[in-house]
């Protein structure tokens, strides 16, 4: 669990505290106030004895010259009774308390991951394009981590100390405000130092996760590139690299933490140095007769100097706990703040209104809605003036004139106008970032256009729900995503209500049941890690049975053979071929043999289509494609 | 649990001083801690019996000085824990790399770079802190109890028993909930990396989750996992949050014994026995061995799950390497020739399927060689063992009619030059990775490997040319660009032989030609082995081996082949008919 430090010099985020406290109450309108209660009310119980240790010791006083045990009894019994039933109390709410909050504590992330990971669902892809996956793992890693020592460590501890420091300076008020004032006075210097090495503890903590990122970086790049250093015996260079960024990490580390360790014993001791001085003075105090003022207007005596001499320790203990605690709340309020980033994300909008739902064609082309599965497919449109429409799902898509930008006014895509009629499969062609991708992004609308139209079957994409949009779109990419779990589960990811007999169907079909067969475990193969256990062409496979049992009447295979060996493609360009009988295809590649039977090749150069035709006619034409079929340009 | 401590004491070294001094000025800090009461209550009672400012001035001084010194050790100790546990990581990182260094593609194999990655910073600095709390509260903690209760019996006598009996209650009790915590805290830890590993899944598959649209599906089967963590974690801390009920009960029993039987022995023995400052002093000692006692079950909790991770580092150091140099070791390699005898390898022993099996090869030096085949038959596997990145399992490989175990690695590894298949390029400027070849490479050398391996064109064109920054992993050169680099890159060793594995497969055919033109022309005595899916690259080679599940189903030059290899016939038709790409 690697820890943020504190020390970036943040300030206390009190909308985020706020924030965190607001939803703690929310989530647990009962338990979070009651937790607050007992812990006040047990820091308050185990400040008070002060004021019992002062008066036992004062009958003490009292009674010891006489050495009347018999008569002392009763009344220090009295006193004692008091507290034993105090503690009592006290040892009940803190079981109470301590119980609650561990139940609070994991219900409470519970609920924020959760919240998290559904709204999560909801972002657009731009989010995930924007923000690098590390990044979005540390909210549910570091930040969470945080926010678990907030509740279950940090408020607890502020709550406590903060109850025991209030509780005790209204006692020592009570007995003595000149010994108030000294203590005061220490705890003003105790601030002063702790801010003094604190500042210099942060500068260095900054300066120290530099270093350490400068290391952990230069292990992550050698250690992914260990074979090349062997190839070129590399291992003497990349050591004494590694002892420089290690001796420089060493060095803050080193002073990052003698600030941070030496600060604690200080403190400490400079709080035994005023519990001495508190001994001395009020013993000077004692002696030399001198008024006391205070609340309860009692003469300073013995009892009350031993009584003060033990507060003075609570005091500065927990104004010590107080100090360090503010730490851990500016820790974990960064670590709030950005769990609530990412809570607060803008999901995707959908404003579709137009649904995909089961059908029955009668032979005279009226459509009616169907509850069943009937394998026919129809877009439900309702209108404005209350009217139903439905029209047939034939997979026929429109590009017109579009413009799109991922960033605004650097356009990736001018005026572009794709025809695909349903069962044709269209080829993009192009090197790395002439927006071939982009185009397919656009249909599905992960992305949303800035200018032209997108009609499918007629109907303006904009309009149609997302989801069925996308349902009505298989997909498979370059970079196969597995999931864990077993490879039925895999496939059936593609059509949830497949049987079993319908996902080894859609296997059958791709020519992938051969290989799961003969598997030890079959269909039950169990995966892990994306697939690692499975060659490149398994995995891309998987994920074209996957988009086969989803049985979508449009399909977009993005660089979907890419990386296999042209042996292998062989096998699974003959799924590929089964699956694409009849549905209208996107294809791009960059491995021309995968696109050269296309009903229409797109040449793509910076956004713009420069040429378009069939593999024949393209070739005729002698221009870029041609070029690039002959060897003489090189894609990538 | 020793063993360990005493093998991880091994990197302290050169920090063992500052190591050492932490551990007497803590001592001295616990001992002037455990005086600093009775002094007081000495004090206290003074003030009581009325004896003269003077003598409060002198016992105030003394504290004053005692309570000074305690913030010097303190402070101090501070310092050199710092700096003894900082160097004790850096030993210990030190130590694991230069242990990874020594690994063998074999070992490399063995784990995975991230696993190495973690295991260098994440557990080395659980490590660290384990180190740091050894010296300081392990040794501070202890003492304070024994102090304290040294001091307590001295002044309080028979108050002290309530001690004997309440450090064994919540030692014991501490103890306990520590060890019911930790195996289910263990597991429930296994659970929550398994979860995030689900979430990076998820986030990492985003398009296929949105393709599909299973956005509802993704969220319910989260919220299972995320539920059955919870009652986990819930379970595990709950056990953990009996340890504060536990000590408090204990402070609080303390403090009543010692203010009943205090004051009974107070009044009864008209204070000659003990007296009022002493009862405040025993409640000081009290909280003092209560806190210790805390403070050591924390970091007995803390010490199980540190040797979790020093148990991961252990697992690196303790990896043996697999190969080892010879004892008279050749430095001289005669020629390029490469022999293959009776050659079979596995990757593990426990492999089921030999990925090589039964290769018999020789290759005349300065040929050039033409390797084919699918992906997962042994091609690759093939060409490393020629510079000895792994051993044959059964066998002999030679280079320059010597077998390779033969020669020194470093010797062999130059006179057989290597592009992987997955070539890294590293932060640094494109000459300062071209060094990487030749770290004495002359300007006009580097340029003329560039040549050859059609890069120097290219390379002129940018605005800083061979200055020009890569970013780490290579991200910001083309794919083509990045494989023309590492060539120039093993070019610059000047080997007797060079091995490309799949590496102009992002290069365009005429480029392609024109490296394999210079290497005719520019390297006729190295011997070119070349790796490639395009029957192209290999076509005009002096001699092709096409494999087939780890064995050569048929070797020859192109025409030969054409008329001999159903396979070669297979991959040539289909490419041909493919287009050339």
């Amino acid at each position: 669990m690697g820890r943020r430090r504190p020390g970036s010099g943040e300030k206390l985020d009190f909308a985020s505290l706020g924030r965190t406290l607001r939803l703690l109450a929310k989530f647990y309108p009962v338990m979070f106030p009651a937790v607050v209660f007992c812990i006040l009310f047990s820091s308050a119980a185990s400040a008070v004895p002060a004021l019992f240790t002062q008066r036992v010791i004062s009958i003490i006083k009292d009674y010891y010259p006489t050495q009347n045990w018999a008569a002392a009894l009763p009344e220090i019994w009295a006193n004692v009774r008091v507290l034993v039933v105090l503690y009592v109390l006290s040892l009940v709410s803190i079981l109470l308390y301590t119980q609650l909050n561990a139940v609070m504590t994991q219900g409470f992330l519970s609920k924020l991951r959760k919240t998290m990971f559904s709204g999560m669902q909801d972002l657009p892809i731009a989010y995930f394009d924007q923000n690098r996956h590390g990044d979005i793992m540390s909210h549910y890693t570091n930040d969470i981590d945080t926010l678990r020592e907030l509740v279950s460590q940090v408020i607890p501890a502020v709550l406590r100390s903060g109850s025991i420091v209030l509780v005790v300076f209204v006692i020592m008020v009570w007995y003595s405000l000149p010994l108030t004032a000294i203590v005061l006075v220490g705890v003003i210097v105790m601030m002063l130092i702790s801010g003094k090495l604190g500042g210099g503890s942060a500068k260095y903590f900054i300066s120290n996760q530099r270093a350490v990122a400068a290391t952990e970086g230069y292990v992550q790049e050698m250690m992914a590139g260990q074979k090349v250093v062997k190839v070129f015996s590399h291992e003497a260079a990349a050591q004494v690299r590694f002892d420089e960024l290690n001796e420089a990490q060493f060095e803050n580390a080193f002073r990052a933490h003698a600030y941070a360790n030496m600060l604690g014993p200080i403190i400490m001791n400079v709080g035994n140095l005023l519990y001495v001085l508190i001994a001395a003075v009020g013993g000077a105090y004692l002696l030399a007769g001198l008024p006391n003022p205070s609340l309860s207007g009692m003469a300073l005596d013995v009892s009350i100097l031993v009584a003060f001499l033990n507060m003075v320790k609570q005091f500065t203990g927990n104004i010590n706990q107080l100090t360090q605690q503010v730490n851990n709340l500016v820790m974990s309020m960064a670590g709030a703040r950005r769990v609530f980033e990412l809570m607060d994300a803008e999901p995707e909008q959908d404003q579709g209104y137009v649904t995909l739902v089961n059908a029955e064609i009668a032979p005279d082309g009226t459509i009616t809605e169907s509850e069943t599965r009937t394998g026919k497919w129809a877009w439900k449109h309702p209108h404005g003036d209350g009217t139903l429409t439905y029209t047939a799902l034939r997979g026929d898509v429109r590009l017109l004139g579009v413009d799109f930008s991922y960033v605004e006014d650097k356009p990736v895509l001018h005026d572009v106008s794709v025809y695909a009629e349903p069962g044709q499969k269209v080829a993009f062609v192009g090197a790395t970032g002439a927006g071939k991708t982009t185009i397919t992004n656009l249909i599905n609308r992960f992305y949303d256009i800035d200018d032209g139209k997108i009609r499918y079957d007629g109907i303006n994409i904009n309009k149609i729900k997302k989801k069925d949009l996308r349902r009505s779109l298989g997909l498979v990419l370059q970079e196969t995503n597995l999931f864990t779990g077993t490879l039925m589960e895999n496939i059936r990811y593609g059509n949830l209500n497949a049987t079993d007999d319908q996902c080894r169907e859609a296997a059958r079909l791709v020519g992938a049941d051969s290989f799961i067969t003969r598997l030890p475990d079959g269909y039950d193969t169990l995966l892990t890690n994306n697939g690692a256990n499975l060659s490149q062409g398994q995995r891309q496979l998987i994920a074209i049975a996957r988009a086969a049992v989803a049985d979508p009447p449009c399909l977009i295979l993005d660089e979907a053979t890419s990386s296999i060996d042209t042996r292998t493609e062989a096998i699974v360009n003959r799924g590929m071929d089964q699956l694409m009988k009849g549905r209208t295809v996107f294809v791009i590649a960059h491995r021309l043999s995968t696109v050269r039977n296309a009903d229409v090749i797109m040449v793509l150069d910076h956004g713009r289509i420069i040429e378009r035709g069939n593999h024949e006619k393209l070739l005729a034409e002698e221009g870029v494609y041609y070029r690039l079929y002959t060897g003489a340009f090189e894609l990538e | 649990m020793f063993a360990m401590i005493r093998r991880l004491g091994r990197c302290v070294r050169e920090y063992k001083k500052p190591a050492i001094l932490t551990v007497l000025m803590i001592v001295g800090e616990a001992v002037i801690e455990a005086i600093v009461p009775f002094v007081t209550a000495d004090l206290v009672n003074r003030i009581e019996t009325g004896i003269e400012m003077r003598q409060i001035l002198l016992l105030g001084v003394l504290l004053f000085g005692l309570a000074f010194i305690s913030l010097a050790f303190g402070g101090a100790a501070g310092y050199t824990s710092s700096k003894a546990s900082a160097g004790f990581a850096k030993n210990l990182r030190h130590d694991l790399f230069e242990h990874i260094q020594t690994f063998s593609f074999a070992n490399i194999d063995k784990f995975s770079s991230a696993s190495l990655v973690t295991r260098m910073t994440t557990d080395v600095n659980h490590v660290q802190m384990a180190f740091m709390m050894l010296t300081r509260i392990a040794i501070r903690a202890p003492l304070m109890i024994l102090f304290s209760i040294f001091m307590a019996y001295k002044m309080g006598g028979m108050l002290a028993t309530s001690f004997v009996v309440l450090i064994p209650v919540l030692g014991f009790g501490l103890y306990w909930i520590a060890k019911k915590a930790m195996p289910a805290f263990r597991s429930v830890f296994k659970k929550y990396d398994k979860l995030n590993e689900s979430i990076e899944e998820n986030v990492r598959a985003m398009r296929v989750v949105k393709g599909f649209a299973r956005e509802e599906y993704e969220k319910e089967k989260f919220a299972v996992a995320a539920d059955d963590i919870c009652r986990d974690f819930t379970r595990a801390e709950r056990i953990v949050a009996f340890n504060m009920p536990l000590m408090q009960l204990c402070v609080y029993a303390n403090m009543v014994f010692v203010l009943l039987v205090g004051a009974r022995m107070v009044v009864t023995t008209g204070g000659s026995l003990l007296q009022v400052g002493q009862i405040s002093a025993m409640l000081t000692y009290g909280m003092q061995i209560l806190m210790s006692l805390m403070m050591l079950s924390m970091i007995f909790v803390m010490l199980t799950l540190s040797a979790e991770a020093a148990k991961r580092i252990f697992e690196v150091l303790d990896e043996e390497p697999t190969l080892r140099q010879p004892d008279d070791a050749l430095f001289s390699v005669a020629d390029g020739s490469i022999d293959f005898e009776n050659v079979s390898f596995k990757y593990s022993q426990k492999a089921k399927r030999a990925a090589l099996s039964g290769i018999n090869l020789h290759i005349d030096s300065g040929m050039t060689v033409g390797i084919l085949g699918g992906t997962g038959t042994g091609k690759s596997t093939l060409v490393q063992l020629i510079p000895r990145l792994y051993d044959a399992t059964e066998g002999t490989v030679k280079v320059g009619g010597v077998d390779v175990r033969h020669y020194d690695l470093d010797t062999l590894r130059k006179a057989v030059s290597m592009v992987l298949q997955k070539n890294e390029l590293f932060a640094g400027t494109i000459r300062e990775n071209l060094l990487w070849g030749n770290p004495d490479a002359t300007d006009e050398e580097i340029r003329q490997a560039c040549r050859i391996a059609q890069a120097d064109e290219y390379i002129s064109a940018f605005p800083d040319g061979y200055e020009k920054m890569i970013e780490q992993g290579g991200t910001n050169v083309s794919g083509g660009q990045k494989q023309r680099l590492t060539i120039a890159r093993a070019l610059l060793r000047k080997p007797k032989v060079l091995i490309l594995d799949d590496s102009t497969s992002a290069v365009d055919t005429m480029t392609d030609a024109k490296i394999r033109q210079g290497f005719r022309s520019d390297l006729p005595d190295t011997t070119k082995i070349i790796i490639a899916q395009r029957i192209s690259s290999v076509q005009d080679a002096d001699l092709i081996f096409v494999l087939d599940d780890g064995k050569i189903a048929a070797s020859g030059t192109h025409d030969q082949l054409m008329q001999s290899s159903e396979i070669y016939r297979e991959i040539y038709t289909q490419q041909t008919k493919g287009g050339e790409e």
